[in-house]
């Protein structure tokens, strides 16, 4: 089962309203993807941490309806804003 | 089998080596294109690593998911504590920082 990017970004978007979210799909078939989300939230976690969160945000459906998310967290900073 | 023997097997999985990773498939054989691009990884690092082949066990499958609190398949452990999936790897390979994990245990 596929996702749609929109559908992805709503989900991370409600549990981090502050995020800036990039989402790319890699292959076109709606289930593979890679996302950037860069939120102040993030500051004070680890990669695994931060990862967990955008997880947990993403409500069990990684790993299941959607096979592959490239994950790239980050905490905004003067060098990507 | 019960979820506390699940956790038990996987805990001496984790524990069998100082780097072990849980993947699909074997080193030689991934069987996904994240497992292939963590195997790539720990290749180029030239540490030696036990692999523990998800594919081959259901009860470990779902169990090392629940275990890390992590979604997804290959997850790599260094002297038992977990460190991430293939994007984290990738992060912490292109850093430097794995290196110098993997380093300090080897």
């Amino acid at each position: 089962m596929a996702m749609a990017a929109e559908e992805i970004e709503a989900m991370i978007l409600a549990a981090f309203p502050d995020a800036v979210i990039e989402i790319r799909d890699l292959a076109g078939d709606g289930d593979h993807y890679a996302a950037r989300v860069i939120s102040p939230s993030f500051a004070g976690m680890n990669r695994v941490r931060q990862h967990q969160a955008v997880y947990a945000a993403l409500k069990g459906k990684m790993g299941t309806d959607l096979h592959a998310l490239q994950l790239e967290t980050l905490v905004p900073s003067g060098d990507h804003q | 089998m019960s979820d506390v023997d699940v956790n038990q097997r996987i805990e001496r999985l984790v524990g069998q080596s100082d780097i072990v990773l849980f993947m699909k498939g074997s080193a030689l054989f991934p069987q996904c294109g994240f497992s292939s691009r963590a195997i790539a990884i720990l290749d180029h690092l030239g540490v030696s690593y036990e692999t523990v082949d998800v594919l081959q066990d259901q009860d470990v499958r779902d169990g090392i998911k629940a275990y890390s609190d992590w979604p997804t398949v290959p997850q790599l452990y260094v002297k038992g504590e977990f460190v991430g999936g293939s994007d984290i790897m990738m992060e912490m390979f292109e850093s430097g920082e794995l290196k110098q994990l993997v380093a300090a245990e080897a």
